[in-house]
């Protein structure tokens, strides 16, 4: 179904891309010269203070902004200015799943009118459509029963996050990329909806990028991790290299500002 | 009530749903703060802990309703009850000048046509209509100065601040009336790790020159609250099932909901990088129809046949409070964490 082999050219590449937004006397650079590869089968979370350029980039590799300069390439064909079709299918590739879920829901629709709604562009219907919601819910760990008849209020937060990577999972994606997809959830629906993804990629090979401000969510999952700082990269390798040795200083800044439940008790305490 | 600043007894709140069925999202909870302290309320999304803080803070309006519950705070005794209908008249006094509560999202409600310092002058005549413009704009001043943060921001417009300074700059204006009690809801979730260190500071520092003598702290975050409170109570299905001081608490877990929460941390660490953390199985349940027993049983690994038969009762351990049958059985022993994961 997807490709998880990795055969050296990455899923989806960003060359030297900018972003400039003009703002009142002159322009605000919220990307910068920015180079980075998504490999087959891995997870690559982006981490950075708000305000970084985490989104921005995510935006234009999603194709729903358009680049300053630099390019985009996905499967190693340039798609930074595609339209009409091309674009269309490459939105098939290339799925989302965003902060908050019930934005994404229409609140007067059923959770299975939404999913089977996304669907009438590819001419599913009936039970070929049914047998679709059925595994895809089942990739997050839901029944049918479940959620095809509630209301997305009829939800919890976990279980609406979840619907959200199963509707994304629908469009049989190769990248999967989630823009604080976590930072909503309390912490035991948060673990779940990573371990979701976390066997996404082991089982189905799914390509995720990951965007989040929480460095511990990174350090559970991920396989590579970018440290953006003022639309700049300026870090970045494994896991274990960048949160274990980091180099940098911001990087380093970062995690000495992450609360950690033990470490952060001797501080109370002095 | 010597050495407590607040503590309200017996509070029960209820949302009135359609079908006429009374939903109890705070159930019978009693909760104190110690003077000069801060209480951490933690538990999944759901469990009650912004309805307690409403309740407390006396602003329930319909669909909520408290249906009973006393507070003793600052030689006050207040009836929280608010079955007249609508947050109760009788609590505006204390309103803001003895509780004051710092909603979830306060940030993001300031008006974008204002400058921070008319909603400063605002939010005080709100309180006392002879205030003049220049009294309050000199206690907001000397309030910024007091903590060490930037008086300018009283001249510039929401967008013109980031997430981390309006959060602060709500947080100040909201204890501008020096209230007794803060009650902080979620004050620090929409913040990266490095804002969420400034209000933290800024918050220890305003309880440290005692702008206000004491804070209740929501949020679902446990590594912020082991950072920021003396005392954490944790949360389940309406009910308060473990109390204690925050380090006896986080290395002493005495009960399994306690125990599955704090294994779902995700500490930037080397343990981290290896475990497999299984989530707490299942939902919480539907308040309206709430399981027999300890509400935590049909989720719960350590789950005994009379945990779905009778709710249990408060056991009383040194400084530390745990509702639990198998804390029942096992005296002082902390629930083993390994369960929690894969």
């Amino acid at each position: 179904m997807r490709d998880s082999t990795d055969s050296g050219v990455p899923v989806l590449a960003a060359s030297h891309v900018t972003k400039q937004f003009r703002v009142a006397g002159g322009h605000l650079t919220a990307v910068d010269d920015v180079s980075v590869e998504f490999h087959a089968g891995k997870v690559l979370a982006v981490v950075g203070e708000s305000g970084s350029g985490k989104s921005t980039l995510a935006r234009m590799l999603l194709r729903l902004m358009p680049v300053t300069s630099g390019t985009i390439t996905y499967q190693g064909k340039d798609v930074t200015h595609i339209r009409g079709g091309e674009l269309r299918s490459y939105w098939r590739d290339v799925q989302a799943v965003f902060q908050d879920p019930f934005a994404s829901f229409n609140q007067f629709f059923t959770i299975g009118h939404t999913l089977r709604r996304g669907m009438r562009a590819e001419k599913l219907e009936g039970d070929t459509l049914d047998a679709l919601i059925e595994t895809c819910l089942g990739y997050v760990g839901l029944k049918p029963g479940d959620a095809v008849h509630k209301y997305p209020h009829q939800l919890s937060g976990g279980q609406r996050q979840r619907v959200m990577i199963a509707r994304a999972l629908m469009m049989n994606p190769k990248v999967l990329l989630a823009d604080e997809a976590t930072s909503m959830l309390d912490a035991s629906l948060r673990v779940s909806a990573l371990n979701v993804m976390q066997d996404l990629r082991d089982n189905l090979g799914l390509t995720v990028l990951f965007i989040t401000h929480d460095i511990g969510q990174a350090c559970y999952f991920a396989d590579e991790v970018v440290v953006m700082e003022h639309g700049l990269i300026v870090e970045r390798g494994t896991t274990d290299e960048v949160i274990f040795t980091p180099k940098h200083d911001y990087t380093k800044r970062l995690l000495s500002d992450v609360p950690d439940l033990k470490g952060s008790l001797k501080v109370r305490k002095d | 009530m010597s050495g407590i600043l607040m503590r309200a007894s017996n509070v029960t709140a209820v949302y009135a749903a359609d079908s006429g069925q009374d939903v109890p999202a705070v159930d019978n909870v009693t909760v104190e703060v110690p003077e000069g302290q801060i209480l951490g309320l933690a538990g999944e999304s759901g469990c009650g802990k912004t309805t307690l803080g409403n309740a407390l803070a006396m602003i329930a309006n319909p669909p909520l309703y408290v249906i009973a519950g006393k507070m003793e705070i600052d030689d006050h005794e207040i009836d929280l009850g608010t079955l007249s209908g609508g947050a109760n008249q009788l609590h505006r006094p204390y309103r803001g000048a003895t509780v004051s509560l710092l909603p979830q999202g306060a940030m993001n409600a300031i008006s974008p046509t204002l400058r921070i310092r008319d909603l400063v002058v605002d939010v005080m005549r709100a309180h006392d209509r002879n205030t003049t413009k220049a009294d309050a704009l000199d206690r907001a001043t000397d309030r910024l100065k007091m903590l060490e943060m930037p008086v300018r921001v009283l001249d510039q417009y929401a967008h013109q601040l980031s997430g981390g300074m309006k959060q602060r700059m709500v947080t100040v204006i909201s204890t501008l009336l020096n209230p007794a009690l803060l009650i902080a809801d979620e004050p620090t979730s929409a913040l990266d790790v490095s804002s969420q260190k400034a209000l933290i500071e800024m918050l220890l520092a305003m309880v440290e020159k005692r702008i206000m003598r004491g804070v209740i702290f929501i949020t679902h975050d446990l590594p912020v609250l082991s950072m920021v409170t003396d005392r954490l109570a944790i949360m389940y299905a309406g009910k308060i099932v473990e109390a204690g001081p925050t380090e006896e608490l986080v290395n002493n877990a005495r009960h399994p909901y306690t125990s599955a929460l704090l294994s779902s941390v995700l500490d930037p660490t080397e343990e981290t990088r290896t475990k497999h953390v299984l989530g707490i199985p299942g939902s919480p349940p539907n308040l309206g129809n709430p399981p027999t027993g300890c509400r935590f049983h049909p989720r719960c690994a350590f789950a005994m046949p009379e945990c779905s038969l009778k709710e249990p009762q408060f056991l009383h351990e040194r400084d530390h409070s745990v509702a639990c049958w198998w804390a029942n059985d096992h005296a002082f022993e902390t629930v083993p964490m390994e369960v929690n994961e894969a």
